[in-house]
Parts: structure tokens; C-alpha cells; sequence
């Protein structure tokens, strides 16, 4: 028999017996639908923690801490490199006893051939921020903002060498800074006021570069290396600087770089270095088990329908017994009796996953527009149920296999059906 | 493209024939040592009563089913040994099957059940559409093509399976009790069809208990207690 025929035939047992056929699709389709969400669920998560991720540093940027080298057990050797501040007894007030970065330790990263634009994290405490004469707001300059990249509403990622004098504005200061929208604060000019060590307070113009979204992670404005780095001299005021640095960052060539490698001839240093996804490892790793979790239940639900599956085709395979048994007897072969019921299960796995997934997009829309307008609305930026083609498409090829599985059992019955029986009448 | 009507060899041929049927005190012993030579082109009638063995030895012949002892020939070659494919394509190509029951599809136009033999060998469809209509004009029934099976008559439906047994240009018809289902003027109809094909050559197989059909077959076997008794010419 050509397949062409065989899918022919496959079609119109399918559209046979309609209810028995409707039914099965039905509890396919709940397991599709609810395949979908989930999935579309954790990539939507996933996508929003991706971006806030990256709001705490690009994918090429190294952290640096004095944090310990060794990651087994055992005490940590002595290395003159890393101090503490306790032992230093030099550190701020309110540095506490952990462990910094000092100057000989970052030239010491600035020698590594792998990093470049090492910089030690410097903080700044700004007064206020302020745009012409606009009432002044209290703002927050985070000291990993330049490495970072933030998830803009208006503008352009700060760049990676820093930028004199730019800043990213975080977007709830947008309105009350008096500009009109994201897009106009874009190329205005804002003061910003900081008090140095002398009890001086200085301002300084800073150009805004992009507007970013308030996120879980990121926090307040960034500000270019460069700019950053004028800026906490200018607070420590010549006064010196104690050379003491709760980390450090680096930025190194992903494409070519072995991270591995690079963190390893950190640890040498007796310093500790991880990228951004190190990081935030037990976030994402939280991520994928609920989501894991979550598509668990779905795929049960796709087990219970492949039941269904396999009780309609073995009702199939019995009412068509003589059907059967004609076609074996006109010298069809087994193997094709077998594709016959296969395709059939496979067809029923194709309609019941399409029209699933198709619902669960269109209802998945609306309930996420909603909820995200609604309850949601803190989370800027989230699109809680995001659908991706090859999520999709995923997902019907796996109901398709499922039903394909649970069609054997029925086909082999059917193909190993004896033809005589089959044809005895009474 | 029929088989000529005067080649002397046996088309099909049963040799010391044993098959047994169930298993421990249930074994039943359904036909027993069992020779027989079925020539080209004639047409035979099997006969017996119901549980005689004549159903099954039918089965054999058409190979359907195989013995547990014996050998059976088609065109002189021992079949037991061949692949199951080329059993299942000699059943395709060289055999045509009618049943007392029709066992036409319901579901399906009577022209898609008069060419399932072709479909089944993978024959285009056009082809199938062109030998289906011609086989169909023969016995009468091309305004029902497009028809669904279910709505023919009994006369109309053993006429289509008819097509559907000719329609693949078999050498070989079995036809297993072909007028059981039909009232005597539509069961005179078939077989006068029946005949018709005998006498363009195609062998024939009538498993009856019928005697006035078994009366014009060429040549009668009759199955006892799975046993052969006569073979002579009626």
C-alpha cells in the first residue's frame, strides 16, 4: 500500500467514528494546553530573570572577590595577596571584618593576558539627583552599573570602555524629574550632588544616556567606569584612598576566553572570580525545577490521554476486525496493517496537540496581558507566559511520539490479527 | 493476461496435507492426509458438511493458513519455505477471494472497495480508478461507484466483491459458499458471473454445500471428517 494511501485511509478511520474520536482528542488536548503553559510559564519567567540578570553584568564581565580559592574542605592557606580587614585594620567603618581587594591584588589581576578594564568596585553616595530646576531626588548609584546591562525602556547600554559623563536614568525618576517621557530624558542633561570626605558638597552635570526599567535585581543609576571612577576620587577628596576594595571587576573575551581556565589562574592569586551566571546559579537552578516541576504535571496528564489513546484504537482494532482480516487475506502485509493503526494514533496525537497549544496561546495571551496589567504590574517588563515557536512546535512533536507510542500496542494487535478468524463468519 | 486454459501443470497442489486444530484432549484432527491437484483452468467444487474440514482446506489452498504437515504447491513450487512477502504478494496478485458475506467496507465508496487488491499492492491511483470503472461496467455496476457499499443490494454487493476479485486479474477465484447470502434468482446471477469467469480461463475454487452449484463446477472433491472422498468429474 502507498503511503499516501495508507495516510488516506488513517484519515478516514480517523473522522470514522467521530464522538470516540472527538473525546480522545479532547483529553490530549488538556494535556497539550497544559504542556504549553507550563512551558510558555517557565520561559517567560526565565526570560524576565535572563534580563535581570544581565541588568547585574554582560556575559563577559568577571567579579572578582577576595572570597576564598578553595572550594573543597579544610582550612584556607595563608596568602599575603588577600588581607582582611580585620587583620588590616585600615578598612572603612562599617566594612566589617570581610575580606577586600587591595591595590597590589587588582595589578596583579591587570597583569592577567585574559582580563582587561580591570577595575576595583568603587561606591559613590549620591546627595541628590536633579534636572534643571526640578525638585531633588534621592538617587542610588550602583557600583556594578557600568559592567551592566540594563533592561532599557529608552537609549543605549552605557559602553563597555565607560562613558565620560553618561548616566542610566532608572524610570521612576523619569516623571517627577520633570521630563515629558523615557524617550525625551534621553540626551538631557542632570546634576547630581555628592558630599566628599572634606564635608564639601560638589555637583557634577551627567549627560542621560538610556532609561531603565526597575527590576528585582538592579538597583538605582548607573553611571560610566570612567565617570564612576572621577567620581569616587573626587569624594575621597585627595584625602587617599584606603586601597581597599570589596571586589573587582574585569571584563574578558567570551568567544575566545576559556572561563574556566581564567578563573582558574584567579584562584591562583588567592582571589575568587565569577561570572554573572555563577552568580545567580541558584536562581535560574530555582527556575528550572519549578518549571521542571510544573511540566511534570503536565506530561502525567499526556500519560493518562496516551491511555485514552490506546483504548480507542484497541475499540478500533475491534470493531474492525474483518476489515482487517480482509486486507491481510488480499496479501497486505503486517507491517503495513501496523503503519495503518500507527499513523492513525499519530494523527489523533497531531490534532489533539494542535488545537491544545493553539488554545493554550491564545488563552495564555489573555491571561497574561491580564495579570501583568493587574497583580503583576511591580514587574516591569514581565511577560509571564511567553510562547516560542520551537517551544511550541516541541511540544507537538512530543505529543505526536506519545501518541505514536501508544498507538503500537493497538497496531501490533491489529497486525498480528490472524485473517482466517478474522473472516469466519458467525 | 489470463491463464492460458489448456497448461497441463497443477496451478495449485496439496501434498499429504495434516492440520490440526486446538490443543491436548481438544486437539481436533480437521483434515487428514489430504492430496490434491487443482489444474489450470478448471473449475472445482469442494463440498462437505459444515465442520468437515472444507473451509480449511480452502484456507490452505489459498494460503491463508499453512499445514502442520505436508506441503502445498503453487505452480509447482513448494510454498512452505517461501518469505512471508512473497506469500502475501502471491495472494495478491494470483488470487481473487469471494466470501458468503461480501466483507465490503461500510465506510468506503463501492469503487474504493472494488480496488482495495490493487491499493494494497501500491498500484496508482489513477490505474486503480481506470481497472476498478472497467471491472465495475462488466458486472453492471458503474452508476454505483461513487455509491457507499452499505446502501447496494445483497445481488449488487456479491457483484462488487466479484469485482474486487477480478479486478486484480487473478489466475485463481476462491469462492467460499458465493450464493449462501442471496435469494435463488440473484444466487443464479452471481454464479452464471462465476462461470463466465471460468470459461475465460480463470481457475475456480467452490467451497459449497450447495449441489446444484457443486453439480456445475467441472470437477467435485468431497471433504469427510477431514478427509477426501470422489475427485472424479461430475
Amino acid at each position: 500500500m502507498r503511503t499516501s494511501d495508507l495516510l488516506r485511509s488513517a484519515l478516514r478511520n480517523v473522522r470514522r467514528s467521530r464522538l470516540r474520536t472527538t473525546l480522545t482528542v479532547l483529553a490530549l488536548v488538556v494535556g497539550a494546553s497544559t504542556l504549553s503553559l507550563t512551558t510558555a510559564l517557565g520561559a517567560g519567567v526565565s526570560d524576565y530573570v535572563t534580563r535581570q540578570v544581565d541588568a547585574l553584568g554582560a556575559d563577559d564581565v568577571l567579579v572578582v572577590t577576595a572570597g576564598s580559592a578553595q572550594t573543597g574542605d579544610g582550612p584556607v592557606t595563608y596568602n599575603p595577596t588577600r588581607s582582611t580587614a580585620a587583620g588590616g585594620g585600615a578598612g572603612l567603618p562599617g566594612a566589617g571584618a570581610a575580606a577586600s581587594l587591595t591595590d597590589e591584588s587588582v595589578a596583579a589581576l591587570q597583569r592577567l593576558s585574559g582580563l582587561r578594564d580591570v577595575r576595583p568596585v568603587r561606591s559613590v553616595a549620591l546627595d541628590y539627583v536633579q534636572a534643571g530646576s526640578s525638585p531633588r531626588f534621592e538617587l542610588s548609584l550602583s557600583p556594578t552599573g557600568a559592567v551592566a546591562q540594563a533592561d532599557l525602556a529608552a537609549g543605549r547600554q552605557l559602553d563597555a570602555a565607560g562613558v565620560a559623563d553618561g548616566i542610566v536614568l532608572p524610570q521612576d525618576h523619569v516623571a517627577p524629574l520633570g521630563f515629558a517621557g523615557d524617550a525625551q530624558a534621553v540626551g538631557s542633561e542632570v546634576t547630581l550632588a555628592f558630599t566628599d570626605l572634606t564635608g564639601t558638597q560638589r555637583q557634577v552635570p551627567a549627560t542621560v544616556v538610556g532609561v531603565s526599567r526597575s527590576g528585582l535585581l538592579s538597583s538605582g543609576a548607573a553611571v560610566g567606569a570612567d565617570f564612576l571612577d572621577s567620581l569616587a576620587s573626587q569624594q575621597d577628596a585627595g584625602v587617599g584612598s584606603p586601597g581597599r576594595y570589596p571586589a573587582a571587576t574585569a571584563r574578558f573575551d567570551p568567544a575566545t576566553a576559556d572561563v574556566a581556565a581564567l578563573k582558574e589562574e584567579v584562584g591562583a592569586l588567592g582571589l575568587q572570580a565569577q561570572t554573572i551566571e555563577d552568580q545567580l546559579g541558584v536562581v535560574t537552578t530555582v527556575i528550572a525545577g519549578i518549571t521542571g516541576i510544573l511540566n511534570a504535571f503536565a506530561v502525567v496528564s499526556l500519560v493518562a490521554a496516551a491511555f485514552g489513546i490506546v483504548n480507542t484504537l484497541l475499540m478500533s482494532v475491534q470493531e474492525r476486525t474483518r476489515e482487517i482480516g480482509l486486507m491481510k487475506a488480499l496479501g497486505m502485509a503486517p507491517r503495513r496493517i501496523f503503519a495503518l493503526f500507527s499513523l492513525e494514533a499519530g494523527l489523533i496525537g497531531l490534532l489533539g496537540s494542535v488545537i491544545g497549544v493553539a488554545l493554550a496561546a491564545a488563552a495564555g495571551t489573555v491571561i497574561s496581558a491580564a495579570l501583568v496589567a493587574g497583580p503583576l504590574s511591580g514587574l516591569p517588563g514581565l511577560t509571564l507566559l511567553l510562547f516560542r515557536p520551537q517551544a511550541v512546535v516541541l511540544v507537538v512533536v512530543l505529543i505526536v511520539v506519545i501518541a505514536f507510542l501508544a498507538g503500537t500496542l493497538p497496531a501490533r494487535r491489529a497486525a498480528r490479527q490472524d485473517p482466517i478468524t478474522a473472516l469466519r463468519y458467525e | 493476461m489470463l491463464t492460458a486454459m489448456d497448461e497441463p501443470t497443477a496451478v495449485l497442489e496439496a501434498r499429504h496435507v495434516h492440520r490440526w486444530y486446538g490443543t491436548g484432549s481438544a486437539r481436533f484432527h480437521a483434515l487428514d492426509d489430504v492430496s490434491l491437484q487443482v489444474r489450470a483452468g478448471e473449475s472445482l467444487a469442494v463440498v462437505g458438511k459444515s465442520g468437515s474440514g472444507k473451509s480449511t482446506l480452502m484456507h490452505l489452498l489459498a494460503l491463508l493458513d499453512s499445514p502442520d504437515e505436508g506441503d502445498l504447491l503453487v505452480d509447482g513450487v513448494a510454498t512452505g519455505d517461501l518469505p512471508a512477502r512473497q506469500v502475501q504478494r502471491l495472494r495478491n496478485e494470483r488470487f481473487g477471494f469471494v466470501f458468503q458475506q461480501f466483507f465490503l467496507n461500510p465506510a468506503e465508496s463501492v469503487l474504493e472497495n472494488v480496488v482495495l487488491p490493487l491499493t494494497i499492492a501500491g498500484v496508482p491511483a489513477p490505474a486503480r480508478r481506470e481497472r476498478g470503472m472497467a471491472v465495475l461496467e462488466r458486472f453492471g455496476l458503474a452508476d454505483k461507484a461513487r455509491n457507499r457499499a452499505i446502501d447496494l443490494s445483497g445481488g449488487q454487493k456479491q457483484r462488487a466483491a466479484l469485482s474486487r476479485a477480478l479486478v486484480g486479474r487473478p489466475s485463481v477465484v476462491f469462492a467460499d459458499e458465493p450464493t449462501g447470502n442471496l435469494d435463488s434468482a440473484t444466487g443464479a446471477q452471481v454464479e452464471e458471473e462465476l462461470f463466465a469467469l471460468n470459461a475465460e480461463g480463470i481457475t475456480l475454487v467452490v467451497v459449497t454445500h450447495d449441489e446444484e452449484l457443486a453439480a456445475r463446477c467441472g470437477r467435485r472433491v468431497s471433504v469427510q471428517d477431514g478427509r477426501l472422498s470422489g475427485g472424479a468429474a461430475a
